[in-house]
C-alpha cells in the first residue's frame, strides 16, 4: 500500500483536531499517530506543530525524548523484554543474550526480514513472575527463550 | 443458579495463562452444560498460585491453583464447580495463610470483587469514605488525612495531609490532582494490581482529595506499559461518571470533580513528579527546579497535588473508618500499612499488605519462602533500582521510613527484590549507573555525566586497571551525583551503587580477563 506525504497529513491533521482541546495534547496526539501508522512519520512532526502553534523542532524534541515513539515502522512481531532488576534475579539477562544471538540482533534493532523487533523494556509490573516478556503487546511471566520465539513463530 | 467462577484478569494471572484458562472453563461448562458466571477479578497477589480459579460454594469463596488449560478436565471430573477436592485445592481463599495474615487495608476489595462493578463496590463498603468526606468540611478532611499519618507512598514519605493544605490555602481558579501512577521502580506492581483489580478505590481517594483542596480535575498519569491498568481504569471512570459518582454533582451534593487517564510514553524519569508534569503538558520529561512547588505551580501553572495511586488508595478507609484506626497500624512515624511487593527470585512472590514494622528477614525468608531456586539468599534490593541491596547481616532491619534510612537505605515504593548467591554485585551496580545512563532526562550533569562516567570506572574495575583508585573515583562520583543531582534519578543511583561496594566488597575485586570477555 502506498502513502502520500497529502494522506499523513490529512490523517495527522484530523488527529490533532480530535485531541486538541485535552489539556496537555501533544502526547496524546503522538500516541494516536503512532497507533494510525505504527510509527511517527516525519512530516507529521511538521502537521502536529502548525496545530498546537509550536515549532517542528520542539515536537521532534518531545517525539524523540520518550521510548516508545518510533520514527520507523517495527517488525511483523515486537518482542520486549524486561530487563530490569526483578527479572535479573530470575535469568532475564541469559533471556536476552539468547534471545540475541538467535534473532541475530542487538537491542531495539529489527531482524533482516523486518519479521522481528526486539526492545528492552524496564519493568512491565510482572516482577513476581519473572522473567517477563511483552509481545505484541500480550504479557508473559515465567517465560523462556524457546516460548518467546515459539510466539513469533522464530 | 448460576455459579460464580472467578479468574483474574490482572496482567500477571493473564501473563501465566489466565485467559486461556478462562476460555478453557467457559468452553467446557457450555459442553457439560453447567450454569457458569464467569467473573474477571484483580488478583490477591499470591503470584506462585495464579492463575488461581475460584468457586463460590456455600462454604464461601474456594480457590484452585496454580491452575493451567490442561488441568481443566481433570477440575470438571473432580466437580470443582462444587468445591470439590483436586490436588491444586488450596481452601477458602481467606483461609489461605498468606492472605489471612495480612493486614488488608487498601487493598481490602482487590480480588474480591468485580473491578468495574460499582455495585460490587458499595456492596463492600466502598464509598463510604467518600460520603463520610461529603459531610466534612475540606479543613476536617485534611486534619483527617494529617492524623491518620499518612506519608507518600511513593517513595518519598512527604505528610499527605500536608502536601493537601498546601494546595489547599493556595489560590487558584482551578486546581488539579494528580495521581502518579508512573510505577517504573522494577519489584513494584501494587499501582497496576490495584488499578486492574479495584479502580474505584482509587476514583473514590482523587474525589476525596479533590473535596480536600479545591480540585475539580483530576489526572491518572500512568504508564504504556500497563494496557490492562488503562482499560480497567477508563471502564470504572466510565461507569463512575454514569453513576454519578463524578461529574457536575457528586453524590448528589452539587460538589463537582471529573478526571481521565494519561498514558505516558516509556520515560522511567516521569515518574518523578515535576517531569511528570512536564510530560502532561506535553513537553518532554524533564525536571523542573523547585520551588516552585507543584503544590503551588504545578499542571499548567497551577496549584496541584501529586500523589501516588496507593496514597491516594489508601485516603477512602481512612475517611472510612478515621485517622486513629488507619494510625494504629505502624511503627514509629511510620504509620498505617504498606503494600509490601515481594518479587525477583523467591518462592512466594507477590502482594503483602501490612502495617509497618516486620523486619526484612521476615519478609524475605518467612513470607517470601526464602527463594525461587533453593539457593541461599545473597542480597535484597528494597525500593526499586535506585533503592539499596541489603545483605543478610541487615536482615533485621525493620520495614519502617526512618529505619531504612539509618542503614543507608530507603523503602521507596516498597517493592522488596530477592537474589539468590549467584548474583554479581558489581554487574548490578554497573547496571544501577547503565540504567541512570539510559533514562536520566538530561537536565542536570551530575545525573547526565556521572551516570555514564559511572559505568566507565566500573568497566575499568573490572579490567582490573588500577582497582583501588576506581573504587575511589566510584565514591567520589557517587557522592556529587547524590549531592549535585536534581532529582531522585541521579541523587538516588548510588543507593545501589555503594550499597553493593559497602557490603559485597569481595564481588568488586578485577576479574580474569576471560571472563570480562563474556
Amino acid at each position: 500500500m502506498s502513502e502520500t506525504t497529502e494522506d499523513h497529513n490529512v490523517r495527522v491533521a484530523a488527529i490533532c483536531d480530535q485531541l486538541i482541546t485535552l489539556e496537555g495534547p501533544l502526547l496524546p496526539i503522538l500516541h494516536e499517530v503512532q497507533e494510525e501508522f505504527g510509527y511517527i512519520p516525519d512530516g507529521a512532526l511538521q502537521t502536529i506543530a502548525k496545530k498546537l502553534n509550536l515549532s517542528r523542532a520542539e515536537v521532534h524534541g518531545v517525539a524523540s525524548f520518550y521510548h516508545d515513539f518510533r520514527e520507523e515502522r517495527a517488525g511483523k512481531h515486537v518482542i520486549k523484554i524486561c530487563r530490569a532488576e526483578a527479572c535479573q534475579a530470575m535469568g532475564a539477562d541469559a533471556l536476552g543474550d539468547q534471545i540475541r544471538r538467535h534473532l541475530k540482533v542487538d537491542w531495539s534493532q529489527t531482524t533482516a526480514d523486518r519479521k522481528i523487533t526486539l526492545e528492552p523494556v524496564f519493568c512491565l509490573g510482572l516482577c513476581a513472575c519473572a522473567p517477563a516478556a511483552m509481545i505484541d503487546g500480550k504479557v508473559v511471566g515465567r517465560v523462556s527463550a524457546d516460548r518467546i520465539l515459539e510466539k513469533v513463530g522464530s | 443458579m448460576s455459579i460464580k467462577v472467578y479468574v483474574p484478569l490482572d496482567s500477571g494471572s493473564v501473563a501465566l495463562g489466565a485467559d486461556d484458562v478462562a476460555s478453557a472453563i467457559a468452553a467446557k461448562a457450555s459442553k457439560t452444560g453447567a450454569d457458569v458466571k464467569m467473573v474477571r477479578n484483580g488478583s490477591f497477589g499470591m503470584y506462585w498460585l495464579e492463575p488461581m480459579v475460584e468457586v463460590e460454594t456455600p462454604r464461601g469463596r474456594v480457590a484452585y491453583g496454580p491452575v493451567s488449560t490442561d488441568d481443566i478436565d481433570a477440575l470438571f471430573e473432580a466437580d470443582f464447580l462444587t468445591g470439590g477436592p483436586h490436588k491444586l485445592y488450596l481452601g477458602r481463599t481467606q483461609d489461605i495463610p498468606f492472605l489471612k495474615s495480612q493486614s488488608r487495608l487498601t487493598f481490602q476489595r482487590c480480588g474480591i470483587i468485580d473491578p468495574v462493578s460499582l455495585e460490587d463496590y458499595r456492596a463492600n463498603e466502598g464509598l463510604t469514605g467518600l460520603e463520610n468526606a461529603l459531610k466534612m468540611t475540606d479543613e476536617e478532611i485534611v486534619k483527617a488525612v494529617t492524623d491518620s499519618g499518612l506519608r507518600g507512598r511513593g517513595g518519598a514519605g512527604f505528610p499527605t495531609g500536608i502536601k493537601w493544605n498546601t494546595v489547599r490555602e493556595a489560590k487558584g481558579d482551578q486546581k488539579y490532582i494528580v495521581c502518579n501512577a508512573d510505577e517504573g521502580d522494577s519489584g513494584t506492581f501494587a499501582d497496576r494490581m490495584i488499578m486492574e483489580g479495584e479502580p474505584f478505590v482509587l476514583i473514590e481517594g482523587m474525589i476525596i482529595a479533590g473535596l480536600a483542596t479545591g480540585a475539580t480535575k483530576g489526572y491518572v498519569y500512568t504508564r504504556s506499559e500497563y494496557p490492562t491498568a488503562i482499560d480497567v481504569m477508563n471502564e470504572a471512570i466510565e461507569v463512575a461518571r454514569a453513576a454519578g459518582v463524578l461529574g457536575d454533582n457528586i453524590l448528589g451534593s452539587g460538589k463537582a470533580f471529573d478526571m481521565e487517564v494519561r498514558m505516558g510514553a516509556g520515560a522511567y524519569v516521569c515518574g518523578e513528579e515535576t517531569s511528570l508534569l512536564n510530560s502532561m503538558e506535553g513537553k518532554r520529561g524533564v525536571v523542573r527546579a523547585k520551588p516552585p512547588l507543584p503544590a503551588l505551580e504545578g499542571f499548567l501553572g497551577r496549584p496541584t497535588v501529586v500523589n501516588n495511586v496507593i496514597s491516594l488508595c489508601s485516603v477512602p478507609v481512612i475517611l472510612e473508618k478515621g485517622a486513629e484506626y488507619y494510625r494504629d497500624y505502624g511503627m514509629g512515624r511510620s504509620r498505617g500499612t504498606i503494600p509490601i511487593q515481594i518479587a525477583g527470585n523467591v518462592k512466594h512472590g507477590g502482594l503483602y499488605e501490612v502495617g509497618f514494622g516486620l523486619t526484612l528477614g521476615e519478609i524475605v525468608e518467612q513470607i517470601g519462602g526464602g527463594t525461587a531456586t533453593g539457593r541461599p539468599v545473597k542480597a535484597v534490593q528494597v525500593g526499586g533500582p535506585l533503592g539499596a541491596y541489603f545483605p543478610k547481616e541487615l536482615f533485621d532491619t525493620p520495614f519502617d521510613y526512618e529505619e531504612f534510612a539509618k542503614r543507608d537505605g530507603l523503602i521507596g515504593h516498597a517493592g522488596v527484590v530477592v537474589f539468590d548467591d549467584t548474583v554479581d554485585m558489581m554487574k548490578q551496580a554497573r547496571f544501577a549507573m547503565e540504567f541512570c545512563a539510559i533514562e536520566s532526562c538530561g537536565k542536570c550533569t551530575p545525573c547526565r555525566i556521572g551516570s555514564v562516567r559511572g559505568t566507565e570506572v566500573v568497566d575499568k574495575l573490572e579490567r582490573g586497571e588500577q582497582p583501588e583508585l576506581q573504587i575511589e573515583l566510584l565514591r567520589d562520583l557517587c557522592e556529587t551525583m547524590k549531592f549535585g543531582s536534581l532529582c531522585a534519578l541521579g541523587g538516588f543511583t548510588p543507593y545501589p551503587v555503594l550499597s553493593a561496594l559497602t557490603h559485597f566488597p569481595d564481588d568488586f575485586k578485577p576479574r580474569a580477563l576471560d571472563i570480562a570477555a563474556e
